[in-house]
């Protein structure tokens, strides 16, 4: 298990490098620090000694890959692409626009994301099994076919619609909560019980939907048929053997995004003045702030081959057939 | 000879015609082939699939009508063209567009939205609701007369609604019967009772529900703001018809672009194994691990940073912004052509081992004619149910992206940037909620509908869950 774990690793390495070379390449090449700099102190202010102060304040103003006037080592090591590239390997992502630590603020606002994202997680997968389930139990029925039809509608509808008229709807007209904010303690649950609740229901119909059909296959084959052929109630059949039988599907895309809570939502945290991670790339990218972007990139790509990792070793735990020694 | 004015083609008018064409030339090329003709009559015989292809039709007509682009010929000056890009639906839709109050005023309404200080004729001022410039401007009492008069305009809209609509019933009849060598009342019959092959009947309804519906709209919007104005006083009508465009590009032109790299990567990986494999599963493994929304964030900036500094690039404004939303659907293709990539390569791994491709390479042909001829042709059914089922996701995020502020140009309009305009505004009081509300209908509308077809369309091509059901 630990050797499997341990070649996984090693293999995540070559992806993550990658992942490094992409991000060096869509910040450094595609546009020159140059540009970068025009861009951000706008046309009027921009002449060459403003350019070079922007790029020295950054610790832009070193060539990109290999740095001729350095000594030893420092040919390869004082320049753009090892200190802004290379070095998140090792946890370091520099310094936001406004001059903070950008590890920092991210363990910082790992909490609020986390507090937001963990409760969407495990409800919308309650939620959404159950429907799924609720469905099947009822295959063929017009409560099915009206089911299906209210998942397609669920999820043809946008995402901002859930959040504009939730919060037009429970905060402005009814006052249940409040619009947006972030408390401390218990207090935290006022502001994320409507986040939470939109958040589920606009990822129900996508995802019953496609449980459903995961139990419908799993419905047909001959193992079915036996245990209903022993005498087991439909219930049975369904939560003792659909339901586990329809695990590994269902864990091939769940478990991929548990890491990925960390990143939090977007949309909904800026929506709901939530301060976490979501948030805060979202106020980079209006900002255009290219290091934080550039650090939640490599952030993300990291925890999502974590998550790749974890799938496979969830497979063990609800399938004895797989095996890692191979 | 000279036209009154100068056609534009912009970059994605250019493609979205040649799709148009490529699906023109699919259609004759699919007809002569029997075999092919029986999944589309699967698709043509299903009623939910057809009248949610018929919602998408009139959205694609609205959508072209918007493609056909031109600048007009400035007043007495010659051969100089005015610098403002205009489409087919604008000269059509042309009192909507000029027609710009100044702010914000409710749908159907005569006043405008906030108070202002008028001047009354002696002289004395007083803060009231000013009267619209264009909309009801034609009473004069609108008080008294106003809803008497959109109740005039309505059913005079639905009366030329039912006309047209009865004028299609008697046209479809007409071939039906034509077709089938039955009279005209036999065939009236067999559509009313749903037994022609083709689900005409819910084309039939679904036509009649849309024209229900816009009738009075057309009818109303030459004299009101049918669904209101925006801050800046643009009828929300109009805006929401120029949506449309954008959002079919985002929709069709996102997938069509990264097309030709996933399929020919995916057929590569998966028919020639090895270290084309190793390679090409490296490079979407790589680029899947990067969060969609974050590599489409920073590839947007940079994108905005050449645009920005490549000004002399675009000689009029829309070509600028024509130029990001193409742009954008480049980056969103590069974030999603993996999962088609990987479908096709698991496709053609299975292909590689049956008798017929063997066969192929017993007579000797060589590995590109296999892939060429014999593969492509049979996974062709995936990259179809492919394009249509990205359709509604790809919709639906542009209108996230806007609000992001990593869509569309904010000049050009779409559903994104109008919900991103309007959303404080439900925070006033009383609420402004016309432009989200005509905004998210529309989109609904299109996206549902979208989503609908994709179902009927995978149903009748993936004949795994043919065999299931």
């Amino acid at each position: 298990m630990l050797a499997y774990i341990l070649r996984r690793l090693l293999h995540a390495l070559p992806i993550l490098i990658g992942v490094n070379l992409i991000t060096f390449a869509l910040f450094f090449v595609v546009n020159t620090p140059d540009d970068m700099a025009r861009m951000q102190l706008g046309i009027k202010r921009v002449t060459p000694e403003a350019i070079a102060r922007w790029k020295a304040e950054r610790g832009y103003d070193r060539p990109l890959i290999w740095n001729e006037k350095a000594e030893g080592l420092g040919k390869a090591t004082n320049t753009i692409f090892f200190a802004k590239s290379v070095r998140m390997f090792a946890g370091d992502f520099g310094r936001a626009d406004d001059g903070r630590d950008i590890a920092r603020e991210i363990r910082m606002r790992m909490g609020p994301s986390l507090a937001i994202a963990l409760p969407v997680f495990l409800l919308g997968l309650y939620a959404s099994v159950s429907f799924a389930l609720l469905l099947v139990f009822f295959r063929g029925t017009v409560l099915d076919f009206w089911g299906v039809a209210a998942c397609v509608a669920l999820m043809s509808i946008s995402s901002l619609f859930y959040i504009i008229g939730g919060q037009f709807l429970v905060s402005k007209l009814w006052h249940l909560v409040p619009i947006s904010g972030y408390g401390e303690g218990l207090d935290v649950a006022r502001f994320l019980a409507l986040p939470v609740i939109i958040s589920v229901l606009a990822g129900l119909g996508s995802s019953a939907r496609w449980y459903r059909t995961i139990f419908l296959e799993e419905i047909g084959k001959d193992y079915v048929r036996t245990a209903r052929a022993k005498g087991l109630s439909e219930l049975a059949v369904l939560f003792g053997h659909v339901l586990r039988n329809a695990m590994i599907p269902i864990l091939t895309g769940v478990v991929v995004v548990i890491p990925l809570l960390f990143m939090g939502s977007l949309i909904t945290e800026s929506f709901f003045g939530i301060p976490g991670l979501g948030s805060y790339t979202i106020d980079a990218i209006n900002a255009q702030d290219f290091a934080v972007v550039k650090a939640m990139v490599f952030i993300g790509s990291m925890l999502y081959i974590v998550g790749l990792l974890l799938t496979d070793i969830s497979y063990t735990l609800v399938d004895p057939r797989v095996r890692f020694e191979r | 000879m000279s036209l009154p004015f100068l056609p534009v083609l912009l970059w994605t008018d250019a493609l979205l015609f040649a799709l148009l064409a490529a699906a023109v030339a699919a259609g004759f090329y699919v007809r002569r082939r029997e075999y092919l003709m029986l999944a589309w009559r699967r698709v043509a015989g299903d009623g939910l699939g057809m009248a949610a292809a018929t919602v998408l039709a009139l959205f694609l007509v609205v959508g072209l009508l918007d493609s056909l682009h031109y600048r007009s010929r400035l007043e007495g000056a010659g051969t100089v063209w005015s610098v403002e890009v205009e489409s087919a639906l604008d000269a059509l839709a042309e009192p909507l567009r000029r027609q710009v109050e100044k702010t914000y005023s409710a749908p159907l309404a005569d006043r405008l939205f906030s108070k202002e200080t008028l001047e009354r004729p002696d002289g004395s001022q007083v803060r009231d609701y000013p009267r619209l410039k264009w909309g009801a401007a034609h009473l004069s009492d609108p008080e008294a007369g106003l809803a008497g008069d959109v109740a005039r305009r309505m059913v005079k809209g639905e009366a030329v609604g039912l006309v047209l609509w009865l004028l299609i019933v008697a046209a479809v009849t007409r071939t039906v019967a034509r077709r089938e060598s039955i009279s005209p009342g036999e065939a009236w019959r067999r559509i009313r009772r749903r037994e022609t092959p083709w689900a005409w009947r819910s084309v039939l309804l679904t036509l009649g529900v849309m024209l229900f519906l816009a009738a009075p709209l057309a009818a109303l919007s030459g004299h009101y703001h049918v669904f209101g104005t925006d801050k800046v006083g643009q009828d929300v009508f109009f805006l929401t018809l120029k949506s449309i465009r954008t959002a079919l590009v985002i929709g069709t032109l996102t997938t069509l672009i990264m097309l030709p790299f996933a399929a020919a990567l995916g057929i590569l990986a998966g028919y020639l194994g090895g270290w084309v494999d190793d390679v090409i599963q490296y490079v979407y493994t790589t680029l899947n691990s990067i969060p969609g929304v974050l590599l489409i964030a920073a590839a947007v900036l940079m994108m905005q940073v050449v645009i920005d500094n490549h000004p002399q690039w675009f000689a009029t404004a829309a070509e600028r912004a024509d130029a990001r939303l193409l742009a954008l659907c480049f980056i969103l293709g590069i974030t999603s052509w993996t999962g088609l990539c990987r479908l096709l390569r698991g496709e053609a791994l299975k292909l590689r081992e049956l008798e017929f491709i063997q066969a192929a390479r017993a007579f000797g042909v060589s590995p590109g004619g296999i892939m060429l001829r014999h593969i492509l042709p049979n996974v062709m059914h995936i990259v179809l149910i492919s394009l249509v089922m990205d359709f509604s996701g790809l919709v639906l995020a542009e209108a996230v992206l806007s609000y992001v502020g990593i869509g569309v140009d904010p000049n050009t309009v779409s559903f994104g940037t109008m919900i991103n305009a309007a959303r404080m505004e439900l925070a006033r009081e009383p609420a402004v909620w016309w432009s989200l509300a005509a905004a998210f209908s529309f989109m609904l509308a299109l996206v549902l509908s979208a989503n609908l077809f994709a179902d009927s369309v995978r149903d009748a091509f993936d004949p795994r869950l043919r065999a299931r059901t």
